[in-house]
């Protein structure tokens, strides 16, 4: 048996979750939530990531963006590299895609505040 | 007037967004003041997810979640002054008088209400006692990720972060993800004091060790850091001689806490409640000073926006609707030993089966310490009139709960108190 901590919500809870043959049983949660988190943890454990990317304007050095979808773990110092290559050019607006189907992960990265597109009205 | 407004709504992050567009959706005229150029107060620069999950049942970054309320209230069209910050607040016959400075000047503003939205302050390394020179590069969590996240500047290389706290952790993950080292949390209590989660996803996934019941003791270095010193703490969070490690480092980050600003409120008079630093107010968060409401991290510093925006709404609300003149009499809501606090401090008073039938009030409260298998129990005149049972409550994780008050005789002479059974002790 293994105890984790659910990153779920903020509740935190406390789950057990043990193998039984090919089943899981999770135990511990407050929701059905933490029972998919912790399969999760025990088979491909994703998380997802927030961060910036660089950009041409002045008053709007950078950019933040995260992730539209979970990616595995492991994978976040990839991404992350990926998304340090870019530098935005244009005011793009909140919701706007970055790079889209990032490294093949099956999620797009994007932009998550509307400060580029709103400096640009001024 | 024209300058005259029934709510005037000082600051312009969740809570004061909230508050000016519960205010406007009363039908009240009223003016939002924010002293930077945008407003969304610290959610700009907060760039993280998790925002939102109680609200809108999404986990939203800071920016996402704020945006949105800024986007109503300009769909609103609420009246909105930014770059403007309130100098002066006096009491007038009928509503208050502010004087605030701006680009163009000084101006004044008549207000039948205000709302203090004014969030609150980090502890500065001034605040915790570390012997040694004064280099560069000790910065607050908050002024770390402002760096970071707005203006896109590394503040360290090799870092020690001191305190648990939640911005301290997102911190802790935000330098690693920008490929800077984090040596380790330290933690002078012997228990963290961020949420749970934070400690998991940002310091356990990316193997930062986090050191309890361990303190920075001395930073040196001539203009740029170069080292700090850390050392062990008895129970009495002294530290311990011959504890003490060197560690090389270029920063030094500071996550040790966070104090309501409240300077605004106390020059009009507003009394603070020492367990949470600010102003005591009853259910409608209104403070002792009649017309004056606060909300937000100004009232006690919350860990979640959700909460926030809520108090927001629930002053807001109760400044549009605010008349002036005799208020109705309120009794005391007095926590024990066993909470940090409750808010709020104060409930108006009510006869059973009158108006109250339907009331409903918002409480926050704080567990002095980390209880498992407790009751949250509210007794009214010595009887239990509100019950709710937890697994765990931990200090660092805030609690609300909606209490009804329908049936219940609350006089001005009612003793109410609340407080956290432990079940084995029952």
């Amino acid at each position: 048996m293994k105890e984790l901590t659910c990153i779920v919500c903020p509740n935190g809870c406390t789950l057990q979750v043990e193998k039984n043959g090919e089943e899981w049983k999770v135990t511990g949660g407050r929701c059905r939530r933490g029972e998919a988190f912790a399969i999760a943890e025990m088979t491909n454990p994703v998380r997802t990531i927030c961060t910036t990317v660089a950009t041409s304007f002045k008053d709007v050095p950078v950019l933040p963006v995260r992730v539209s979808g979970d990616i595995p773990k492991k994978r976040i110092f990839d991404v992350m590299e990926e998304i340090n290559k870019v530098k935005v050019t244009e005011r793009l607006g909140r919701g706007a895609v970055v790079i889209e189907n990032v490294l093949g992960l099956g999620v797009d990265v994007i932009v998550t505040s509307g400060i580029l597109a709103e400096q640009g009205q001024i | 007037m024209q300058n005259q407004y029934e709510v005037v709504v000082i600051g312009g992050g969740p809570a004061g967004l909230a508050a000016a567009i519960q205010a406007d959706k009363e039908g009240a005229k009223v003016l939002l003041i924010e002293r930077e150029a945008r407003l969304g107060g610290i959610l700009k620069q907060c760039i993280h997810d998790g925002f939102g999950l109680i609200r809108f049942g999404e986990k939203l970054s800071g920016p996402e979640y704020v945006e949105r309320y800024v986007e109503e209230l300009k769909d609103r069209q609420i009246a909105c002054k930014v770059l403007t910050f309130v100098t002066e607040i006096t009491k007038e016959k009928e509503g208050f008088l502010l004087t605030a400075v701006n680009r163009e000047g000084v101006s004044e503003f008549g207000a039948r209400t205000i709302v203090l939205a004014t969030g609150c302050r980090e502890r500065t390394a001034k605040q915790v006692s570390i012997h040694g020179t004064r280099p560069a590069g000790v910065f607050t969590a908050g002024a770390a990720q402002h760096l970071v996240n707005l203006s896109g500047l590394m503040p360290a290389r090799r870092c020690v972060i001191l305190g648990s706290g939640d911005i301290g952790l997102i911190m802790a993950r935000r330098l690693t993800l920008e490929s800077a080292e984090v040596l380790g949390v330290y933690e002078v209590k012997p228990e963290p004091s961020g949420l749970t989660r934070n400690i998991v996803q940002c310091l356990e996934d990316y193997q930062i060790p986090l050191h309890l019941s361990c303190t920075v003791t001395r930073v040196f270095g001539e203009e740029r850091l170069t080292g700090v010193e850390v050392m062990r703490v008895d129970e009495a969070m002294r530290p311990i001689p011959g504890t003490e490690e060197r560690i090389d480092c270029d920063a030094l980050i500071l996550s040790v806490g966070l104090i309501p600003e409240n300077e605004m409120a106390e020059s009009i008079g507003v009394t603070l409640y020492p367990g949470t630093k600010g102003p005591v107010c009853d259910e409608n968060f209104m403070t002792d000073v009649d017309g004056v409401f606060s909300c937000g991290n100004a009232l006690h510093v919350n860990d979640l926006v959700d909460y926030v925006s809520e108090s927001g709404e629930l002053a807001g609300r109760a400044a549009a609707r605010y008349t002036a003149g005799e208020q109705p009499e309120k009794v005391e809501i007095r926590p024990d030993a066993s909470l940090q606090y409750a808010v709020p401090q104060m409930i108006t008073v009510q006869a059973a089966g009158g108006e109250g039938e339907s009331r409903e009030v918002v409480l926050f409260f704080r567990s002095r310490e980390t209880v498992r298998d407790a009751d949250f129990v509210i007794e009214l005149d010595g009887k239990t009139v509100f019950s709710k049972h937890y697994g765990v409550l931990r200090p660092p994780e805030m609690e609300r709960v909606l209490v009804k008050l329908g049936g219940l005789d609350i006089k001005s002479d009612s003793k109410i108190s609340v407080s956290i059974k432990k079940r084995e002790a029952r």
